[in-house]
């Protein structure tokens, strides 16, 4: 859930990175150099410089995200996120983003289930901006807290909601899903929007409490990637960053333990014309072993033309009008999904009994040595276009975040890189026979509501 | 394998001096402005006469290179509503001697990212791609540009494809409420009325022999012109597209067609299209604006950040921060080689429709008084010092350059921007405002659940107000 744009923001941390192919020539190195230090507040702070052009990107990650809300206040970790651009003790409300449009800057924030993140892209002339406002708001919020601020913000959320969820086809589907997938007590089983009752429930008590619990520069890491001075930086960081104390150590997540037994499987209605079908598994979580493999299922399952399910169902069979398979990764576990829309005509027995053929041939005979080459060819391609960017969602700056956050530390981009060069056909058929087994996994079939 | 990837670390032991607290007073003072300097354009032509503007960007080992084709929907004949999307979706399809699978094939296995499309104002077969491996793709790419075979077969599979998009559509608000706010603005002859994609007739009824014609008679080398951005040298890629363009001979084309100016509304109309148990009304409000050469371009772009055009401008100040209506709402002036459509729109919760359209007229009409030196200062800021975050990526290049060629911008265009956006005045912001947003003459158009918002809607007294099924708004 982002502040500003209805993105789908899950998919983040699993972000395909690297792999190496039999090239005509050798690719050049691709070099991310940056500097790492901690303040004694406990804020993890790494640099890097870039300066293709005079940009640069401030990016913050909190370890907080809808698993660690408590029960009856789901959502609330994405409303927080929405708070924290409401003012803080020396930025009266408004002025967060006054002040940035008119440096030239962008921002915006992001939640899922694992961490929260914010991002301000900003003319390099500006980067002192950025820090005032970042430290202010991580030091300071609750001093511009007052209880109409969460009112307003409740309500924007639930207009969030009804845009991403209510009122787009299918959307209702996708928060029936992770209650399908995890255990009633695992906290992926609920959305990270939020159930609207517990919109409505959460309090001012709440906020106090979830800001001095998480917002903690101790459970926080700050990147700052572009046209930088390294040492200067460093400096400002320093002076913006170090008044801010240390919090309470953050107790990590313990979910309960997470497996499907069997099938199980639901029909839901939506105002929709044509039937679609979701299968989905519990898998590895992000960088366990089977992640990365379960990443390369995908592509040789539904990247292009050629890949298995979308030749068959789409280009061959021409009974879907799209399909999709993704692994999402999560700290503490992940989901495959499949997703095919039924053309008119078609139900999604069909699709179901198409793509179990499909897998069927996969757990009996690997792939091609050329299918699983091209998917790994296209990862390094998208390696590559990964490293243009240093701002929003997905830049440089948000990736290095990303390794520090995972726990291998922010050069971690050399060993995300092997789990994908190491990997073989035989290893994709493994992957599809351990992980996506046809008697435990669910169904959720969405057909189209009676006309009335 | 060896790894891709080197990374330096330099690991800082934990800084421990005591520090001063920061004056936060006030926020930091903001240091000069920098100066985005842009590599040079350097401007080739090929034997043909097929030009070539390259930028050499040498950060990342990739290759942008697009063949820009100046022909789009808006040169669609009567009737052939859709040809043009059409026939740029159908070109990797069955191209020389390749099969439509054998080009995705191909095309992948090089870790490169081709694609074709097209707008009202151009088309474009773009390759994204490796360096190491731009030899080996450009052929396919020259194929797929010069050569399509327009395969019967698939034709038929991507007919099918739009029907169903077009089917899709309608059931989200999202989408419904643009479409029928283009039919009314523009009518269902012009072709802003209408999507891009055509319509079910027009799709039903294309032929290969009508994307084969419109390809022949627009894909022209004399309309045509090469973008090539990133990890190359000028010197050595030149050959390479002399080889693969060099040899694409002129045929006898046709001009392109002018998209007529279409007539401007002169009273407000209140369309309710009924989508029933909508949670939201998409709402969509405005007229015919402006063609991308309107000489007043860059007060348009300040009017318009300041009136929905940023995340503090007016509108979604109003309707999101003040007032929680909604997620979030905007306004644009979509300019395109004829004047495209200015709206304001936004999702709304449906109890609150009635309120949010007294909301946006209130800032629609607001917004012809005199703005404050400070809002005008800001907007143009915002703008202006973001504008060198518009040319990081080799992609952002292209596209850009893509702009200066299809609305034939000056050479400095992009060096003068800052300049002609700083120079606009509070007198030129209002001046822009009073010809362009004109609110008693705009159609409103609110996708939603008609037995819950009708009866407030009509009482607002915008104007005539008429209800509409799904199949009226944007035709069956």
């Amino acid at each position: 859930m982002s502040r500003r744009f209805a993105v789908p923001v899950l998919m983040l941390l699993a972000v395909p990175l690297g792999a190496q192919s039999p090239a005509p020539a050798a690719p050049p190195a691709i070099q991310v150099p940056f500097r790492q230090f901690q303040l004694p507040n406990g804020l993890n702070v790494i640099l890097h410089q870039d300066k293709t052009v005079p940009v640069v990107a401030v990016n913050v990650w909190y370890h907080v995200g809808s698993a660690n809300e408590k029960p009856g206040r789901t959502g609330f970790a994405h409303l927080f996120e929405h708070l924290m651009f409401e003012g803080s003790k020396n930025v009266p409300e408004g002025q967060f983003d006054i002040l940035l449009e008119a440096a030239g800057a962008n921002n915006n924030g992001s939640t899922n289930n694992d961490r929260t993140n914010y991002v301000i892209d900003l003319p390099s002339n500006a980067l002192e901006l950025a820090l005032f406002l970042e430290s202010d708001r991580m030091a300071y919020l609750l001093d511009a807290m007052p209880p109409e601020q969460v009112n307003s913000q409740r309500d924007v959320v639930k207009n969030e909601r009804r845009q991403s969820y209510e009122n787009r086809p299918y959307g209702m589907a996708s928060l029936e899903l992770d209650k399908m997938l995890w255990p009633a007590t695992h906290p992926y089983s609920w959305p990270v929007i939020g159930h609207m009752e517990d919109l409505t429930a959460a309090t001012q008590g709440d906020v106090q409490e979830f800001f001095k619990k998480y917002y903690t520069p101790n459970n926080a890491s700050l990147v700052i990637a572009g046209d930088i001075d390294l040492d200067r930086t460093q400096g400002l960081v320093q002076k913006w960053f170090s008044e801010i104390p240390r919090g309470p150590a953050v107790e990590p997540v313990a979910p309960p333990a997470a497996m499907l037994t069997a099938v199980k499987r639901q029909t839901l209605t939506d105002q929709v014309s044509l039937p679609r079908l979701y299968l989905g598994w519990l898998t590895p979580r992000l960088f366990a072993p089977g992640d990365a493999t379960l990443d390369l299922v995908s592509s040789v399952l539904s990247d292009g033309k050629n890949s298995r399910l979308y030749k068959r169902l789409v280009y061959d069979d021409q009974i879907a009008q799209d399909v999709s398979a993704f692994q999402s990764s999560g700290a503490l576990g992940s989901t495959f999904l499949i997703v095919a829309t039924a053309r008119r005509g078609h139900t999604a027995e069909e699709l179901q009994k198409a793509i179990d053929e499909e897998i069927d041939k996969l757990r009996r005979a690997p792939p091609d040595a050329r299918e699983v080459q091209r998917a790994l060819n296209q990862v390094e391609a998208s390696f590559y276009r990964a490293m243009e960017r240093v701002g929003g969602f997905g830049g440089k700056a948000d990736q290095l975040n990303s390794y520090y956050f995972a726990g291998g530390g922010p050069d971690f981009f050399a060993e995300d890189l092997a789990r994908y060069t190491s990997l073989t056909p035989a290893d994709v058929q493994a992957a599809i026979i351990k992980w996506l087994p046809r008697d435990r996994r669910i169904e959720l079939v969405v057909l189209p509501e009676d006309k009335k | 394998m060896k790894a891709l990837i080197s990374v330096f670390i330099v690991l800082a032991t934990t800084v421990g001096f005591a520090q001063q607290a920061p004056n936060r007073s006030k926020p930091p003072a903001l240091g000069p402005a920098p100066q985005l300097t842009l590599p040079p354009i350097q401007k080739r032509t090929l034997s043909n006469g097929v030009g070539v503007w390259i930028v050499e960007a040498h950060k990342v080992p990739l290759v942008q290179v697009n063949l820009l084709v100046q022909a789009g929907s808006g040169d669609d004949p009567a009737g052939k509503f859709g040809v043009a999307s059409l026939t740029a979706a159908m070109l990797d399809e069955g191209a020389g001697s390749r099969s439509a699978l054998q080009i995705a094939d191909d095309v992948e296995f090089l870790g490169a990212d081709l694609g074709t499309s097209s707008s009202f104002d151009a088309s474009a077969v773009r390759l994204n791609v490796p360096a190491a491996r731009l030899a080996a793709a450009l052929p396919i790419m020259a194929d797929v540009a010069l050569r399509p075979t327009f395969p019967q077969a698939e034709l038929d599979r991507l007919r099918q494809e739009r029907l169903t998009t077009l089917l899709q559509a309608r059931d989200d608000a999202a989408q419904v409420a643009p479409l029928a706010f283009g039919r009314v603005v523009f009518g269902g002859t012009h072709r802003y009325g209408t999507s891009a994609m055509g319509t079910q007739a027009t799709l039903k009824a294309f032929t290969t022999a009508d994307l084969r014609s419109f390809h022949s008679a627009m894909y022209q080398p004399s309309a045509a012109t090469l973008v090539v951005v990133g990890d190359i040298r000028t010197d050595a890629v030149l050959p390479l597209l002399e080889k693969q363009f060099g040899g694409w001979k002129a045929a006898a084309g046709t001009p392109r067609t002018q998209v007529t100016l279409a007539p401007q509304l002169t009273q407000t109309q209140v369309s309710i299209v009924d989508m029933p148990g909508s949670e939201q009304s998409q709402v969509r409000i405005g007229w015919v604006g402006v063609p991308r050469s309107t000489p007043d371009y860059f007060a348009l772009q300040v009017l318009n950040t300041i009136l929905g055009g940023s995340f503090t401008s007016r509108l979604n100040q109003n309707l999101r921060e003040k007032n929680q209506y909604t997620y979030g709402a905007s306004s644009r002036f979509d300019m395109r080689l004829s004047a495209g459509p200015f709206f304001a729109g936004a999702g709304i919760q449906t109890d609150k429709t009635a309120d949010a359209l007294r909301e946006f007229f209130n800032e629609l009409n607001a917004i012809g008084k005199p703005v404050s030196a400070e809002e005008l200062t800001k907007a143009k800021n915002y703008i202006a010092l973001g504008f060198p975050s518009e040319f990081e990526t080799i992609q952002d290049l292209a596209s850009h350059i893509e702009e200066m060629i299809v609305y034939k911008l000056p050479d400095d265009y992009f060096a003068r921007y800052v300049a002609n956006i700083q120079a606009v005045t509070a007198d030129a912001v209002q001046k822009a405002a009073a010809t362009y947003i004109q609110p008693g003459k705009f159609a409103v158009v609110v996708a939603g659940d008609r037995k819950a918002i009708e009866t407030g809607v009509r009482g607002l007294n915008l104007g005539t107000v008429r209800v509409l099924t799904v199949d009226e708004a944007i035709g069956s």
